[in-house]
């Protein structure tokens, strides 16, 4: 009895987080989620030629119920704003739809019975029809496919776009790429990092773990502020190499790959020391000078004792950091120059610079998709974790 | 060997130290540039930040949001770690879920946001700033909670109500007590978290609304000045002195209790 009134009142803890959540933040993920797919600009201003072009086969010019149906249609359509979003979507299926709907659209609003092949001969023409076809459904996936620089042509077949017409998938692999770098990066520091943490005691230890947590208490946007001022052509450390006379110019360290992966590295390098030396700090101490009896080298005593150990640790920080860094938007931003921006950026551009949230929204679904099955990995790594130890 | 360890070592101690040590002392820069070396030490870029409009709207605008997102994320948070700690269905699975926003990368939830918002008339508002960033603060909360919570002895609690508390006196006499210091930790992190965010800010809010990281943030793509250095200095002296003040509230609190 008391067993279900502890269950009732847990549950009654627990619902106002799960309820802010399913509003706050499960609700937007299934907005975007919707949104990458939705393509409601011409169905919406031409209901009655939706379901008329429906039955139309795609050859030649349809039959005049269809021409007679989207003419009604524009003649009733009163709101601009939304006709307007229509031709802008007409328009990139097929050019010159909005020169062709500026001459159309007076004449029809003015008599819905006119003759559009006589009003413009490109009415003659089936690639405006089937642009039409092609684009009154409510559902696409043209976004989806043009993450991957791909798109349907007229009979709907998938093809891959022509080159230079689209970079989303060269964003793709500059993100993968630049995070891989700077994952091994944060590798090659914090693997020998964590090590020499876990192998001294007292003061020493205290001081390089605090070295790694401070950062990770401080503003990221402090560091990434604190990094413009280190790397920029007058900071301290070209004004180091300079006055050393180790070069003669100001080397180029902002606003390029080098600057996005030292600030980068900077910044996710906790997340890589702190699960290794997690892993590394519950290892006996005396387990390496007992290789060392046994007479292994150094070497082999760490590449046969130690890595194995370590192992579990450092393919959590390498997830961890790999994961982070392919979501990362600030430093990037700040940082890195017009070749070095990932899809976060490029994201960040569709929605609030060019309002074009179906494209962003699709390559949210591409790094969401990323994400998620890198967690999962890592869900599945800590989970074996704490298997093993019960 | 052991040179070469000790070498390693500060090198790349001074890697990880040398950008907060570098930023601090330019926000008394009496120069117009963010650069070294410093002509001579000045209150000037304090002033403007306190005299500009736009970076004094914007300290307002944190000084409003932070402090709300606080409140709300610390309240949603504690309860739920609260009730995560019985004998629920399912508490593993929950409690992976409530942690999904650390994970989701901040672009992400901003698009959904800025869409879902507009058709909830909550973009451009106070209120949409505030619940975007309880959403990434919540999951801090609530590791920070549950974690003080997890080294509450249950027997103690059960010695309480067996000599005859109450479970609302049990709470507020044992439990409260001792789950305090996350409680704390938990609200001091979601302040931090919620005066450093950019990502949301950008997609939320209106120009109404720009927080002070916003407006850090848009100085360092456009203008460059000092002013960015002072804000910086500001934002690490708000986050130090507000969990100072939470912790000796904390203490002064269980002090109180003890007498």
């Amino acid at each position: 009895m008391t067993g279900r009134r502890n269950r009732r009142r847990a549950a009654l803890l627990i619902a106002p987080l799960a309820l802010f959540l399913g509003v706050f933040f499960f609700w937007p993920l299934a907005t975007m989620l919707a949104q990458s797919v939705s393509d409601p600009a011409v169905g919406r201003v031409l209901p009655l030629t939706s379901a008329a072009i429906a039955d139309w086969d795609g050859q030649g010019v349809p039959p005049p119920e269809i021409q007679r149906a989207f003419a009604t249609d524009l003649h009733e359509a009163t709101d601009d704003l939304a006709v307007g979003d229509m031709v802008r979507r007409l328009n990139s299926a097929q050019s010159g739809f909005r020169s062709l709907m500026n001459k159309t659209l007076p004449a029809v609003r003015e008599d819905v019975d006119v003759d559009l092949a006589s009003l413009d001969r490109k009415w003659s023409n089936p690639a405006y029809w089937q642009a039409i076809r092609g684009a009154v459904s409510p559902l696409t996936d043209r976004n989806l496919l043009a993450t991957m620089d791909l798109e349907r042509n007229a009979g709907g077949e998938i093809n891959r776009m022509p080159a230079g017409s689209s970079a989303n998938g060269a964003i793709i692999l500059r993100t993968l790429v630049v995070s891989a770098i700077v994952t091994l990066c944060c590798l090659l520091i914090g693997l020998p990092y964590a090590m020499i943490a876990a192998s001294v005691t007292g003061w020493r230890r205290a001081v390089l773990l605090g070295a790694v947590l401070l950062p990770l208490w401080t503003s990221l946007l402090v560091r990434t502020a604190a990094w413009f001022i280190l790397l920029q052509d007058s900071g301290l450390i070209n004004g180091m190499l300079t006055g050393l006379g180790i070069v003669d110019q100001p080397v180029q360290l902002i606003f390029n790959r080098l600057g996005v992966v030292i600030a980068m590295t900077h910044v996710l390098l906790p997340f890589m020391v702190l699960p290794i030396y997690s892993v590394l700090a519950t290892i006996p101490a005396n387990l390496m000078p007992a290789a060392a009896s046994l007479g292994a080298r150094p070497l082999r005593a760490f590449w046969r004792v130690l890595l194995p150990l370590a192992l579990r640790g450092i393919l959590s920080g390498v997830l961890l950091v790999f994961m982070t860094a392919i979501g990362y938007y600030i430093t990037p931003a700040l940082v890195g120059g017009a070749n070095d921006q990932m899809i976060s950026a490029v994201i960040t551009q569709y929605a609030t610079g060019s309002a074009n949230w179906g494209m962003a929204a699709a390559l949210g679904v591409v790094l969401l998709a990323l994400t998620l099955v890198l967690y999962a990995c890592y869900g599945w790594l800590s989970r074996e974790d704490a298997v093993r130890l019960s | 060997m052991r040179w070469l360890k000790g070498a390693y070592a500060s090198l790349a101690v001074i890697f990880l130290m040398a950008p907060l040590l570098v930023i601090l002392p330019l926000a008394f820069t009496s120069s117009a540039f963010l650069t070294y070396p410093i002509p001579s030490f000045s209150t000037r870029w304090f002033i403007e930040l306190v005299d500009n409009a736009v970076w004094q709207r914007s300290i307002v605008n944190s000084l409003i949001i932070a402090p709300s997102t606080t409140a709300l994320a610390t309240v949603l948070g504690t309860l739920a770690a609260l009730g995560l700690r019985g004998r629920v269905p399912f508490a593993a699975t929950l409690r992976t879920v409530f942690l999904l926003p650390m994970v989701v990368p901040a672009v992400v939830m901003g698009v959904g946001m800025q869409v879902l918002f507009v058709r909830l008339g909550l973009v451009n508002s106070y209120l949409g700033v505030i619940l975007a960033h309880t959403v990434l603060a919540i999951p801090f909360v609530l590791i920070s909670v549950s974690g003080s919570l997890a080294g509450i002895d249950r027997r103690v609690e059960r010695a309480a109500e067996s000599l005859g508390a109450s479970p609302v006196r049990t709470f507020t006499r044992v439990t409260l007590p001792l789950m305090m210091p996350g409680v704390l930790s938990g609200a001091a992190l979601a302040f931090a978290l919620s005066l450093d965010e950019v990502v949301l800010t950008l997609f939320v809010a209106g120009p109404n609304q720009r927080t002070l990281a916003r407006q850090m943030f848009s100085t360092l793509r456009e203008n460059i000045s000092p002013a960015i250095a002072s804000a910086a200095f500001i934002i690490i002296v708000g986050t130090v002195v507000v969990t100072a003040l939470l912790f000796l509230a904390g203490r002064g609190w269980q002090r109180q209790r003890r007498s």
